[in-house]
């Protein structure tokens, strides 16, 4: 029978209560008194040069509080970049400032070089209309494309930097002339060159942003959409503001998503916050849609050129990258992690790859800045090389499952060391391959293909085997990778005097389930019910010092933190339990929320422990504080690799080029499973966000730098009827070797191991109708380019 | 979003006055017109609602055809119609999604007339007549080219009357962000020749495709449209397809909006 409660139970997700219930409570949701709203006043131009910004008229209008503009900040920090790279010379990246306004010069569309403050909304937005119309700027030629961004040194996005490269990476540099030299005696080189599409992360909620000021203290509050409040108040605090951390309160309350793009700080925080102690009342910013659009930090965008050698049988022998990924104008805070250590470091795969290179210039262009965005660099990596062993199998007309099988590393073999520098620790590849193919039914495949034909279709299946290193990560070795900040979490686990218990998390659940998965697993450690435990996250006057949440990392890192508190907790009991029961501490056990003496019916319980520990009349209060509150960081001994199989089939309309995905199967190994349904809902969101950058969604930047993908007509998202129901499995279990609780993390898989498959299936419907000329369509893989492909 | 006044006649007489007044535009389902205002792109000083007037909603089936008032929504179409004529009630039940349909209206369809909207096919297709408070006015002689039409400062349209033909479908390919028309193509068989209508594609709007009309009149079947090419001059190009790819769409749905004629 499956469990109804604790580790392994599809307990229901508590907080969809009030998410579906309309009684969330979000940062737009704040009615303040004294409130005042801000505008942000953005570049329509891609490139340009500020000549002037004449304020009078605007200051003027009715309503107009404040205004400011890049000049009002010129003297504070800039917006860092959280990992500083070394090009493969040794030589340390550009990193030009970002200011919280643009000064200077304007860099992309939606560069915002000045803001409004008025008393309600419509007059702070008449007043950046005018404010717009009194603004001069010089448009310059607009970067966008990032191989002419590289080659014409003249036209510069950041005055300082001539050929608009942040740095040229090689990883490992050192491996460089062994890659090169098994190229040079390989039987068979397979080559392809891939674009993976910019995406627009489309949170449902856009950024929205309340700064608050009290004079008689001076504090700060922010209010604000975050997926990691102390990370942010670590940056507009410390690293811009000067405002130190004891005087800042950053709160994230509830969040509506993030994937990624509410992990930075972004300007318009420093704003409301500086323009708060400037007239000492409230003042909020919330995004329009378009906004969303125009500032958000983007996900992807690169365009690779990616070498396979293998022998004719399909062993891989070496594999070589070289990459452009855009950072857009200004450095994000994760932005050069995301294609160096987040991308290159992926690239073997879930293979025995003796020989790999990857080589990557990140490059300034005149768009939105580009960041983590679920899956990070991973689907990137995991695209490129699907990809191209698809390729490979096409070329030496190979069967793609036994090439993966061949090549896949074997059970026996970890810990496995990658020559991409990092260590899996266990895996079991084969098994989520079988795992796949039987429920999958791919030896039914033709049976269904002929189905398709009848209907005047073509079926295609493609195939996807692939890993991530999730649960960031190692302070020490990320530190010497170049991370600014350290890669830890914490949690405080607060048993109150009647044995409920609160517990204070670093990580922030933005519709993660955190607050159902994370009471789970405390449940089933001390033995008591999980209505009995609340978790709070997201205000950092409540929380201890974590890092947030991204990179699947919650329940590896803080759930570590957090497991290792009840420990805590647990041990502090016995010691109490040893006194009360005139025992020795050693022959104290703990189970089923019950202190006992060993051998014995005399017991106390969880609740007679927490109680006691409150009102400690019998108490060993000479060795012993009295409560009982524990608080644990935790910093990973190492990544956590999640992996699995997918498999996509797709029906292809030759005649509009449509692709329907027909069915998707996934075969994940996520380590030990706290939540069943909450890992299942996971992987649905992710595979579906997988098969939106496969078909659907394309943003596109015209030459002049204009986004043409800026609204929902144009800009196409993944509905309920672009996604089929998805058969997931997560049964093939190796639990992580180096945490507490075994798990590895789920949130991102679905959208890097998605991808690949639903173009592999395209490929070989296509394939399949005889139409073999076409080798490779970029995502997403829409109708028109589907057509063109046929037909070019 | 500016301010604006609102008011809602319940007569086409007080429509049409507190439409002369300086700045005043009507105000049907709104599903254009409003997101339009809050982009700023629009700043009517006055609204005048449709939405009030009764002698303006409604579905009914007469001797000149099948007669719906201006203000009626997608989703009561889609219902009153389904038994009358089919094809324009599924017509009306693909626009948008639920919200859209059980706002936005015919009349503000065809007034706006989006060079991707459904109706100005069906309307196009059907050889239906516009009745507007001052005239009526032939479906071949309203649609003027994008988001033009025949209608005058201050008319108002009140109704459409469709001739109901034998077979009829209506075949929409979904541009796939908006779900508007990327290419759609309406065909309607009556007794004295076919109608097609293809909207979507071109860059004058709505249009028919005569060479396809003469060929199904002769014989009404998918292989009639197999030889006849369309040419890609003066199709649209986007990010969704190429003029190409749209010509190709109106050979590939026409023949299947005649399969699928009912
Ligand atoms: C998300 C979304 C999806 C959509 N998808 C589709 C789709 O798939 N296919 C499709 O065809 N349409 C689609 N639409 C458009 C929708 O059908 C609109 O309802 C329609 O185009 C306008 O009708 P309305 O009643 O909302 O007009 P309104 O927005 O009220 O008015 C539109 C214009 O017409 C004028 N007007 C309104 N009524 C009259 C009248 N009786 N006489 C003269 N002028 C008038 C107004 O002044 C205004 O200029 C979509 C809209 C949205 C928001």
């Amino acid at each position: 029978m499956p469990k109804d409660h604790g580790i392994g139970a599809s307990s229901k997700r508590r907080e969809d209560v009030r998410f579906l219930s309309g009684r969330g409570y979000y940062t737009d949701d704040s009615a303040l008194a004294g409130q005042t709203y801000a505008v942000m006043v953005r570049s329509n131009v891609a490139h340009g040069r500020i000549k002037s910004i004449n304020t009078a008229n605007a200051a003027k209008m009715p309503g107009v509080l404040a205004i400011f503009t890049g000049e009002d900040f010129k003297d504070v920090g800039g917006n860092p970049a959280g990992w500083l790279i070394n090009s493969r010379d040794g030589t340390p990246m550009r990193e030009p400032k970002r200011p919280v306004l643009a000064h200077g010069k304007v860099r992309h569309v939606g560069d915002a070089y000045a803001a409004v403050i008025a008393e309600t909304y419509n007059q702070a937005k008449d007043a950046a209309q005018q404010l717009a119309d009194d603004s001069e700027i010089e448009e310059l030629p607009a970067i966008v494309d990032m191989k002419k961004a590289v080659a014409d040194a003249s036209n510069r996005v950041h005055d300082e930097i001539p050929d608009n490269l942040c740095f040229d990476w090689g990883w490992i540099e050192d491996n460089r002339a062994a890659v090169n030299a098994a190229f040079e005696k390989a039987p068979h080189i397979t080559t392809l060159e891939l674009v993976n599409n910019r995406l627009v992360p489309n949170a449902m909620e856009p950024r929205s942003s309340i700064g608050e000021y009290y004079p008689g203290t001076g504090d700060y509050k922010l209010t604000t959409t975050s997926q990691n409040p102390h990370l942010t108040r670590l940056l507009v605090g410390a690293f811009v503001l000067g405002i130190p951390e004891n005087k800042l309160t950053v709160v994230a309350p509830d969040v509506g998503g993030g994937f990624g793009s509410k992990i930075y700080h972004y300007g318009e925080e420093a704003v409301v916050l500086a323009a708060a102690k400037k007239l000492a009342r409230p003042v909020r910013w919330t995004a329009e849609r378009t906004e969303s659009f125009l500032s958000d930090a983007h996900g992807r965008d690169h365009v690779t050129r990616i070498e396979l050698a293998s022998t004719k049988d399909g062993e891989i022998l070496a594999i070589r990258t070289e990459t452009l990924a855009n950072v857009g104008a200004y450095l994000s805070n994760f932005s050069t992690a995301t294609p160096t250590f987040l991308h290159g470091t992926l690239m073997a795969g879930p293979y025995k790859v003796p020989h790999v290179y990857v080589n990557v210039k990140t490059v300034f262009t005149n768009t939105a800045p580009v960041d983590a965005y679920r899956g990070a660099g991973r689907p990137e990596a995991t695209f490129s090389l699907e990809r191209i062993i698809d390729k490979m199998c096409r070329e030496l007309n190979l069967d793609p499952f036994e090439v993966r099988r061949k090549n896949l590393i074997q059970p026996d073999q970890f810990p496995y060391t990658t020559p991409v520098g990092l260590v899996y620790d266990t895996g079991n590849y084969q098994a989520t391959l079988d795992k796949l193919i039987d429920l999958a039914d791919v030896a039914g495949f033709d049976k269904r293909a002929a189905a398709s034909k009848a209907k005047g279709k073509l079926r295609g299946m493609g195939l996807s085997t692939w890993i991530e290193a999730c649960g960031i990560a190692p302070s020490n070795l990320v530190g010497v990778l170049g991370s600014r900040v350290g890669l830890y979490d914490a949690a405080t686990v607060r048993v109150n005097a009647t044995g409920t218990i609160s517990v204070m998390t670093g990580a922030h659940s933005h519709g993660q389930g955190h607050e159902t998965v994370f009471a789970q697993v405390v449940a089933e450690k001390l033995g008591i019910a999980e209505s009995q435990i609340e978790i709070v996250h997201g205000d950092t006057s409540k929380i201890p010092f974590g890092m947030g949440s991204y990179g699947s990392r919650s329940l590896a890192v803080c759930g570590s933190a957090m497991s290792k508190a009840v420990d805590k907790i647990i041990a502090k009991g016995k010691k109490i339990a040893a006194h009360m029961l005139e025992a020795s501490e050693n022959d104290i056990v703990f189970a089923d929320g019950k202190f006992s003496v060993a051998g014995t019916d005399k017991a106390k319980t969880f609740g007679e422990i927490a109680f006691s520990a409150y009102v400690p009349h019998n108490y060993p209060l000479e060795t012993l504080e009295p409560g009982l509150e524990e608080t644990a960081f935790y910093d990973p001994a190492n990544f956590t690799y999640p992996a699995g199989a997918y498999l996509c089939e797709v029906e292809v309309d030759p005649e509009t080029g449509k692709v329907d995905i027909a069915s998707f199967t996934c075969a994940d190994d996520f380590g030990n499973v706290m939540n069943p349904m909450i890992v299942e809902g996971q992987v649905h969101g992710g595979v579906g966000q997988g098969i939106g950058q496969a078909l659907l969604e394309n943003t596109t930047y015209d030459e002049n730098g204009q986004l043409l993908t800026a609204s929902y007509m144009d800009y196409a998202m993944p509905r309920a009827d672009d996604v089929p129901f998805y058969t997931v499995d997560h049964s093939c279990i190796t639990p992580c070797t180096h945490n507490p609780l075994g798990v590895k993390g789920c949130g991102e898989a679905g959208a890097i191991g998605s991808p690949p498959a639903v173009v592999n299936a395209v490929i070989d419907a296509l394939h399949r109708g005889g139409m073999t000329h076409v080798k490779h369509i970029d995502m997403p893989v829409s109708p028109s380019r589907v057509w063109q492909a046929i037909n070019g | 979003m500016h301010n604006f006044d609102f008011v809602k006649p319940s007569t086409i007489a007080d429509a049409v006055k507190a439409l002369s007044a300086e700045g005043a535009q009507a105000l049907s389902g709104g599903q254009t017109l409003t997101p339009t205002m809050k982009q700023r792109l629009a700043a009517p000083a006055t609204l005048v609602s449709l939405t009030g007037i009764a002698e303006m909603k409604g579905v009914c089936m007469g001797a000149d055809g099948l007669s719906i008032g201006a203000a009626t929504t997608h989703a009561t179409v889609a219902k009153e119609a389904a038994a009358h004529y089919p094809a324009l009630a599924a017509l009306a039940g693909g626009i948008g999604d639920p919200a859209v349909r059980n706002r936005g209206t015919i009349g503000g369809s065809l007034a706006n007339n989006d060079p991707a909207a459904c109706y100005p096919a069906g309307t196009l297709g059907s050889g239906a007549t516009i009745v507007t408070n001052r005239r009526k006015i032939a479906a071949d002689d309203y649609f003027q080219g994008m988001f033009t039409t025949a209608l005058e400062e201050g008319e108002i349209i009140t109704g459409v009357t469709f001739p109901v033909p034998q077979k009829a479908a209506y075949v929409k390919f979904n541009q796939p962000a908006s779900r508007f028309a990327l290419t759609a193509v309406f065909v309607a068989k009556f007794a004295d020749g076919v109608r097609v209508a293809v909207t979507g594609a071109s860059n004058d709007g709505v249009f028919r495709w005569t060479e396809a009309e003469k060929a199904l009149s002769a014989n009404f079947a998918a292989s009639s449209v197999a030889g006849l090419t369309v040419s890609p001059d003066g199709m649209i190009g986007d990010l969704h397809g190429t003029p190409a790819y749209r010509a190709n769409l109106v050979k590939v749905l026409t023949k299947r909006a005649v399969e699928a004629a009912h």
